[in-house]
């Protein structure tokens, strides 16, 4: 078992979430900042669409030939002095890091911002076996505060303001002058580094995601801007990189690639402050560094989507452009796709991950306006894989019975031209009849989701081909 | 059966493949061997002057600062001066690397301290591998010559970098990171570093000084 | 390919049109006969979209081969709408994939279809038309047309040519209204909060006029601004192209002096 979902109620978080004035506002902070910074560094790179086409077909071919690059690489891990360890599902991943924890004494664990890790649930796992797991990342060390999930895969805490988060530190950080100013959100970072600062100097255990993983060299790669990551994997005495299968790249030269579009793509930056390229364990003259290293690589279901139409959804590399631009996103968050993943990359990655059955009105809940796939820096095709799983459910009768019937009445008169027309034009005729005197509908008894939010405008009355044949055709045909 | 075994079996199901195939088996090695270039930026590619105006440009793009010296012998005075600039005190903190060793630091006033931090200083200073001007980045090798801690821990962080070790973009450092390392191999850690610690965490508003350095600042050496 | 001196135009109506708003119809067959078209409009339904986003591909494919043969004969296929000919321009060829003979034939369909306004412009030259509308317009991209079909500047290309129009920009022109086909229905809060922000664009822009090239989205937007009391007009951008706005707004009652 994974981490629990609420997907299935998805239509229910998204109308407390449309009707939440504290998320609203936070959510205006998405709307305008992520997407202009982004236009402008593409703008600034003129090579910027030819390195999307690059790192699309760097992703594709290391798919393609995931089996090998991925026994490269853990030969050079191996070599380079790391253990690496493979973990089915996210049960096994949590035992792996258990016992790695434990082996190494550990009573608390610092964590760098990885997916994987909520995807896995490790920090409850940890806690029930007395293991004090501290997220690192400030918008991760917020929610963990909260007990909640990332409203998002690149700024966990988006879905909060200022004032929300003062409030947790002045709960949680019992131990401060409760007459602190808090006031500016310099003064919540500067707690929050101090706070943090011993945290990272006592852990035991450093746990960091990967952005990406080099078959060349055995090495992990993690991005961030904060440095947190680093502090994570380099103090303690062991470091665990938790990542999974499709993180691999065939060389320093390829992942070059990926980075020129990745924090581009996510915060408009050349590049994020610390790109860290990591290899073993310390070496024996170093003075500082982890004395252990291990990789625990997941599958958890990934493998059976390749060589399938979702195979593409494994190109992703986590940056967030597609909720960013996301119209269903700014509307009502991350919180209320009811996973790890929201936004377009959700809506297709969390019905392979968690089922369809469960995740069904994920890959519905889209307009198909195809802005996050115009952003998307490994080109994946976001709504056509939306409206693959939205194929297997109407293949597999998930589709609500009501659509089903809905459409299979409109298919009978659509595939019946003459009939269609008759139907049509007296259809039609009665409905201008009914709203001729308003030119629209407050209300419709068919169409009550339509009328609820907004009017529905009344026909003209005859059909366009009614008239097309009265007009130009003569009343023969 | 094994989670690997299991993982691996099920990869290769999926592609249709059975992992043993020469022609597979080829393509990865050589694509492994030869490491291919893929789109290089223009900006970058410049030479001489124009690179290092570039490499400055882009520091200081990237909210760090950026000076320069004629010679090493001068990077203590111009370190001594940034930190009484910035009413720092003149302690400061580096590894074993013998290109700062060498440097002049008696003429300074500065308090030295040797090896990693533990996380209680001010100032520090290391040596870059190199810079990349394509992006304003300092590539940092990690060794007892330069700890890694040293690049994260301190709330000032000075990097120096020699004029001739500045490359227009990441695939000429890993060239001589290879030349260094041998191919197929890294230091334990590359540290590739574009501007001071921030976050944008709250608000989206960025703040300067997560928990890695409030400050950067990069002594570029002309010799 | 040279443009035939008078090429056939078959017109796509789309079903919206046809059932809901004639008068964009024939403002769409006055616009291409005015560039020297003939025109047609064979007996048709629908693209097949609702069912292709709805998962039922096997619906899809039988209206989709229905619009193929009942389209065969023309040099061009021309739709008022981005929605429906990116419907058949990038996705009719994917349904036929396993289908050589079917593939084929969508492939030669998908090539002549084209949207309206990027019809006259990029394939026709059209620069201008003759047509006057007295004030600003505002004009919202809808998606489909954008970013399957690139249909951006062609119609600010040929709005700026009525005389006395005015375009004013709003703010995310370029962002969904909401509509989505039957997201509209199925996720009704959401496609309201989508709707609700793109009415309040619109009316910043204080153009008393608004214009697309879309009736789904133009009926989202106009629903949502008559709803919320908003004097805004909303009009299909054909109408105004051919100077064809004596028919009410969409959602305005006929007044029975007018005509």
């Amino acid at each position: 078992m994974t981490v629990q979902s609420t997907s299935p109620q998805f239509k229910q978080n998204a109308t407390r979430a449309l009707n939440d004035a504290q998320l609203q506002r936070a959510l205006g902070n998405v709307k305008q900042g992520f997407i202009d910074k982004r236009q402008m560094a593409a703008d600034k790179l003129p090579e910027f669409e030819a390195l999307r086409d690059s790192a699309r077909d760097i992703k594709n071919h290391t798919l393609e030939h995931l089996d090998l690059y991925l026994e490269a690489y853990e030969e050079k891990v191996r070599s380079s002095g790391g253990h690496v360890h493979f973990a089915r599902d996210a049960a096994e991943a949590r035992e792996i890091i258990l016992s790695i924890c434990r082996e190494a004494g550990a009573k608390t664990v610092t964590k760098g911002k990885s997916m994987i890790s909520e995807e896995i649930g490790i920090n409850h796992h940890l806690e029930a076996n007395g293991i004090t797991p501290v997220e690192t990342d400030l918008g991760e060390y917020i929610i963990q505060l909260r007990n909640e999930l990332p409203s998002h895969i690149i700024a966990p805490a988006v879905h909060l303001n200022a004032t929300q988060v003062e409030e947790d530190f002045r709960r949680v950080h019992t131990h401060l002058d409760a007459k602190r100013d808090l006031s500016e959100p310099v003064q919540l970072l500067t707690e929050a580094r101090a706070v943090l600062r011993e945290r990272f100097l006592a852990a035991d255990v450093g746990i960091t995601g990967a952005n990406f993983l080099v078959a060349e060299t055995g090495t992990s790669i993690i991005v961030t801007n904060e440095g947190n990551g680093d502090l994570t994997q380099i103090l303690p005495k062991t470091h665990i990189v938790l990542a999974s299968i499709e993180k691999l790249v065939p060389t320093l030269e390829d992942v070059s690639q990926l980075l020129r579009v990745l924090a581009r793509s996510a915060t408009g930056q050349e590049l994020s402050v610390y790109t860290t390229f990591s290899t073993g364990p310390r070496r024996s003259a170093d003075a500082d560094g982890p004395e252990n290293y291990h990789v625990v690589i997941l599958d958890n279901g990934r493998s059976s989507m390749l060589g399938t139409a979702f195979e593409e959804m494994l190109r992703c590399i986590r940056c967030g452009a597609c909720m960013n631009h996301c119209p269903v996103y700014h509307a009502v968050g991350g919180h209320a796709y009811g996973w790890v993943y929201p936004g377009p990359m959700g809506a297709v990655l969390t019905p392979s991950l968690i089922g369809v059955d469960k995740a069904g009105h994920l890959p519905n809940a889209s307009t198909f306006c195809g802005r996050c796939e115009s952003v998307c820096p490994v080109r994946i095709p976001l709504p056509k894989l939306m409206r693959h799983w939205r194929e297997r459910e109407f293949e597999r009768h998930l589709t609500p019975a009501t659509v089903r019937s809905g459409l299979k009445l409109w298919g009978f008169f659509a595939k019946r031209p003459a009939l269609y027309r008759l139907a049509t034009r007296a259809a039609m005729g009665a409905l201008a009849l009914a709203g001729r005197r308003h030119g629209r509908f407050a209300w419709l008894p068919m169409a009550k989701g339509w009328t609820k939010v907004r009017d529905f405008p009344a026909p003209q009355g005859e059909t366009f081909q009614q008239r097309w044949k009265r007009e130009r055709k003569g009343a023969s045909a | 059966m094994s989670s690997r075994d299991d993982i691996f079996a099920n990869i290769r199901r999926s592609l249709g493949v059975k992992g043993s195939e020469t022609i597979r088996q080829q393509i990865v090695a050589d694509r492994l061997e030869r490491s291919p270039r893929g789109v290089i930026p223009k900006r970058g590619q410049v030479s001489g002057e124009e690179r290092i105006a570039l490499f400055k440009t882009m520091v200081e793009t990237s909210l760090a600062t950026v000076t320069e010296v004629a010679s090493a012998a001068e990077v203590p005075q111009s370190i001594a001066l940034f930190l009484r600039n910035h009413n720092l005190p003149a302690t400061l903190r580096m590894g074993d690397d013998p290109r700062l060793k060498a440097m002049p630091w008696a003429d300074t006033a500065l308090e030295i301290a040797h090896g990693p931090s533990e996380g209680r200083d001010l100032n520090a200073v290391s040596h870059a591998f190199g810079g990349i001007a394509e992006s304003g980045t300092l590539a940092m090798v990690s060794g007892p010559e330069n700890p890694s801690t040293l690049n994260f821990l301190p709330d000032n962080h000075i990097i120096v970098v020699s004029a001739k070790d500045i490359a227009g973009d990441y695939e000429s450092v890993w060239n001589r990171i290879r030349f260094a390392y041998g191919k197929g191999s890294m230091p334990r850690t590359v540290n590739f570093i574009t501007g001071p610690s921030r976050s944008g965490d709250i608000e989206q508003t960025l703040l300067l000084g997560a928990h890695g350095p409030r400050r950067l600042h990069v002594v570029v050496v002309r010799d | 390919m040279p443009v035939p001196s008078k090429p056939r135009v078959g017109l796509f109506v789309t079903c919206l049109v046809d059932l809901m708003r004639p008068s964009v119809g024939f403002a769409a067959v006055k616009l291409l006969e005015e560039a020297g078209c003939i025109v047609d409009a064979p007996v048709q339904t629908c693209c097949g979209q609702p069912a292709y986003n709805s998962g039922d591909r096997g619906t899809t494919r039988d209206l989709a081969m229905q619009a193929i043969e009942a389209f065969q004969g023309y040099d061009y296929v021309v739709a008022p709408s981005g929605s429906c000919a990116g419907m058949i321009k990038a996705h009719y060829p994917e349904l036929f994939e396993e289908d050589p003979n079917w593939r084929a034939k969508a492939d030669a369909l998908a090539a002549k279809t084209h949207e309206l306004t990027s019809f006259l412009v990029d394939v026709l030259g059209v620069t201008k038309v003759d047509a006057s509308f007295a004030g600003a317009v505002t004009y919202h991209d809808s998606c489909s047309g954008l970013r399957e079909l690139g249909v951006k500047a062609q119609p600010r290309r040929l709005l700026a040519s009525v005389e006395g129009l005015t375009l004013v920009e709003m703010k995310d022109s370029d962002v969904c209204c909401g509509f989505g086909g039957t997201f509209a229905v199925k996720y009704s809060d959401i496609s309201g909060a989508i709707v609700e922000a793109k009415a309040r664009n619109v009316e910043a822009s204080q153009a008393p006029t608004l214009l697309a090239g879309d009736l789904g989205c133009l009926m989202n937007m106009a629903g949502k601004l008559s709803r919320d009391g908003s004097p805004v007009q909303v009009r299909h951008v054909a109408e105004v192209l051919a100077g064809m706005t004596d028919e009410p707004a969409i959602g305005v009652a006929r007044n029975p002096a007018a005509k």
